[in-house]
C-alpha cells in the first residue's frame, strides 16, 4: 500500500522534474546566447563602431553603411507595407463580408504568404521586381541601358514589403476590431457615412495597432536576409546608397559576409559579434515597444 | 386630429428564415412620447432599429411591408439612408461617446454635414448641451474628454450628439436602463421636455419609465404589436389579456 503510493509520487516527481527541466533549457539557450553576443561585442559597441566605414579590407572599422542600409531599408519597406496593409484590413474588417467568398480568399491568402520561406520572396523579387519590372523600365524610360533592371534598394525594400505585409494587416485588423460596434453605430445613426465612420471614428482609435504593426513588420524586415539577398544587398560599397536605384549595405547580410566570406574570419571576429549585438538591440527594442503598444490596446479593449 | 409621424403597413422583418417582427401596423404621432414595452425578444428593439434603417447593417435582415416617415417610405430605393438618419436620430440602450472631447462629440455631427465655422460649431454645441441639460456641468470643462463624464452624463451627452443634427425625430433604446435612479429620472425628465420639438419613440423595460414618460404606448410580444394605445389605458385598462398580464407582471 505505501509501496504503491511512493512509486505514484516518485512518477509524478520525475514528471513534474523533466517538464521543468526542458522550461529550464528554454532559458539557458537564451541565457547563454545573450551573455556570449553581449560579451563578445560590448567591446565593440562604441560610437566609432557605430558611425565608421568599415576599413582594411573590412577586418577593422565600423559598420555604418549598414546600419544606413538597413534604417533605409526598413523606412522603404514601411512606406510601401503599412499603407497598403491598412487598406487592405480595412477592406477586411468594415467593407467585406465576414464570410464572403472574397474575404475568406483574402484571408487564406494572407495565411499563406505569412508561412512562405523568406528565401521565396528573395527569388520572387529577383523574378518580379528585376527581371520583370525593372528590366521593363530600362526599355522604356533608359532605351535599353542597365539601370533598374538590377539589385537594388527599392527592390529590396519592396520585396521585404511583401514578406512583412501579412504582420501589417493582421495587427491592423485586430486593432480595427477592437473599436466598439457601438461607436460605429454611433457615427452613423448622425448621419456619417462609411467612410466618414472609418476616417473618424474607427481609425483614430487604431492608431496603436496600426503603430504596433509598423513595428513589428520593421523588426522583422530588420533581421531578415535571405529576400534581400537577390534584390539588391551588397557585399561591401565604400559609399552610401544616394538614389533608389543604389545597392546597400544591410546589419544582417554584414554578420553572414562577415563569418563566411571575409578572408579572415578569426580576425573579423570583435566585428561579427558586435554587429549582432546592434542587430539584437534594433529587433529587442522594437519587439519590446510593439509589446507596450499591445498591452496598451488589450487594456483598452477590457475597459 | 393629431398629426402622424410614422407609420408602418404589414411590416414583417426576418432574420435569415427567422421572423423577428410579423405583421405590424402602426401609426405614431408627431410630438409624442411613444413607449415600446414587451418581454426581451419580443421585436421591439428590432422594430425601433428599422426607422433608421440600422437593421441595414445586418446582413441577414429581410424587410417586408412599409414604413412610412412624413408619408415617406423610407425603404424606398431612392431614400438616401444618410439623410433619412440625420432625420431621425437614435440615443443608445449603453451610452456610446466618442474617445473625444465633450465639445467634438458634440459637434461630431454638425461636422460631418460640412459645418466648419468655429462660431457655428460652438453656437451648436451650447445649444445642444442645453436642450439635453447637461450644459451646466459641463460648460467649464468643454474640452475634456468625454469618456470622464458620469455614466448618466455621458447619456445625456449622447442626447445632445443627437440633437446636434438637428433631426426631427429621436428613437431611444432603453436610454436609462443602465443608470442610478437619479440618473434616470434627469433623462426622463428630459425626454418629456423634449417631445415639444420631437418625435420620441422609447423602447423601455421599466414599465413605471414608460407609464410616467410616455403619451402612447405600444406592447409588442413574439414579434407581433398585441396592442397600441393610449399610455394611460394600456395601463389601467387595457382590451387584450396579454398585455394586462405583462403589465401586472404575471410574465415576462
Amino acid at each position: 500500500m505505501i509501496f504503491k503510493k511512493f512509486k505514484q509520487d516518485a512518477k509524478g516527481f520525475i514528471f513534474e522534474g523533466i517538464t521543468l527541466l526542458s522550461a529550464l533549457i528554454i532559458i539557458a539557450i537564451l541565457v547563454v546566447m545573450l551573455v556570449v553576443i553581449v560579451k563578445g561585442g560590448k567591446s565593440m559597441f562604441t560610437w566609432e563602431f557605430l558611425s565608421t566605414f568599415p576599413t582594411e579590407g573590412m577586418t577593422k572599422g565600423g559598420i555604418f553603411p549598414a546600419i544606413f542600409g538597413t534604417a533605409l531599408l526598413v523606412i522603404i519597406m514601411s512606406i510601401a507595407a503599412v499603407p497598403f496593409g491598412t487598406i487592405t484590413a480595412i477592406y477586411l474588417t468594415e467593407y467585406a463580408k465576414e464570410n464572403s467568398f472574397i474575404a475568406r480568399s483574402i484571408r487564406f491568402a494572407v495565411r499563406t504568404l505569412a508561412v512562405i520561406p523568406s528565401i521565396i520572396y528573395g527569388l520572387f523579387g529577383l523574378g518580379f521586381f528585376i527581371k520583370f519590372v525593372g528590366t521593363g523600365m530600362d526599355s522604356i524610360f533608359t532605351g535599353g541601358q542597365l539601370k533598374w533592371g538590377q539589385p537594388n534598394i527599392l527592390w529590396a525594400s519592396l520585396t521585404m514589403a511583401l514578406l512583412t505585409l501579412p504582420v501589417v494587416i493582421v495587427s491592423v485588423e485586430e486593432a480595427l476590431k477592437t473599436i466598439p460596434r457601438d461607436l460605429r453605430e454611433a457615427s452613423l445613426a448622425l448621419g456619417a457615412t462609411k467612410w466618414q465612420t472609418i476616417r473618424k471614428v474607427v481609425l483614430p482609435g487604431s492608431y496603436s495597432g496600426i503603430m504596433t504593426g509598423t513595428i513589428l513588420a520593421v523588426s522583422r524586415g530588420a533581421g531578415e536576409v535571405a529576400p534581400i539577398l537577390f534584390t539588391g544587398a551588397a557585399y561591401y560599397l565604400a559609399t552610401l546608397p544616394h538614389s533608389l536605384s543604389d545597392q546597400f549595405m544591410v546589419l544582417g547580410y554584414h554578420i553572414y559576409i562577415m563569418s563566411t566570406q571575409s578572408a579572415n574570419v578569426d580576425q573579423t571576429l570583435p566585428i561579427q559579434f558586435g554587429t549582432t549585438l546592434v542587430l539584437l538591440l534594433l529587433t529587442f527594442s522594437l519587439n519590446f515597444t510593439a509589446i507596450i503598444l499591445r498591452y496598451r490596446i488589450r487594456k483598452k479593449r477590457i475597459a | 386630429m393629431k398629426n402622424l409621424k410614422i407609420h408602418t403597413e404589414n411590416m414583417y422583418l426576418y432574420y435569415g428564415s427567422k421572423m423577428a417582427l410579423n405583421n405590424v401596423s402602426i401609426e405614431i404621432p408627431e410630438n409624442k412620447v411613444t413607449a415600446l414595452i414587451g418581454p426581451s425578444g419580443c421585436g421591439k428593439s428590432t422594430f425601433l432599429r428599422s426607422l433608421n434603417r440600422m437593421n441595414d447593417l445586418i446582413d441577414s435582415v429581410k424587410i417586408e411591408g412599409n414604413i412610412f416617415i412624413d408619408d415617406i417610405n423610407i425603404y424606398d430605393k431612392n431614400i438616401d439612408v444618410v439623410n433619412l438618419r440625420k432625420k431621425v436620430g437614435m440615443v443608445f440602450q449603453k451610452s456610446n461617446p466618442f474617445a473625444k472631447s465633450i465639445f467634438e462629440n458634440v459637434a461630431y455631427g454638425p461636422r460631418i454635414n460640412g459645418i466648419n465655422n468655429n462660431n457655428e460649431l460652438t453656437e451648436i454645441v451650447e445649444k445642444s448641451l442645453q436642450n439635453a441639460a447637461i450644459w451646466d456641468e459641463v460648460k467649464d470643462r468643454l474640452h475634456d474628454s468625454a469618456l470622464g463624464l458620469s455614466g448618466g452624463q455621458q447619456q445625456r451627452l449622447c442626447i445632445a450628439r443627437t440633437l446636434a443634427v438637428n433631426p426631427e425625430v429621436i428613437l431611444m433604446d432603453e436610454p436609462a436602463s443602465a443608470l442610478d435612479p437619479i440618473s434616470t429620472s434627469k433623462i426622463e425628465e428630459l425626454i418629456v421636455q423634449l417631445k415639444e420639438n420631437y418625435t420620441i419613440v422609447i423602447v423601455t423595460h421599466n414599465m413605471q419609465q414608460a407609464a410616467r414618460i410616455s403619451d402612447d404606448t405600444a406592447f409588442f410580444y413574439l414579434g407581433e404589436l398585441i396592442e397600441f394605445g393610449k399610455t394611460k389605458k394600456i395601463f389601467t385598462n387595457p382590451d387584450k389579456k396579454q398585455t394586462e398580464d405583462y403589465i401586472t407582471g404575471r410574465f415576462g
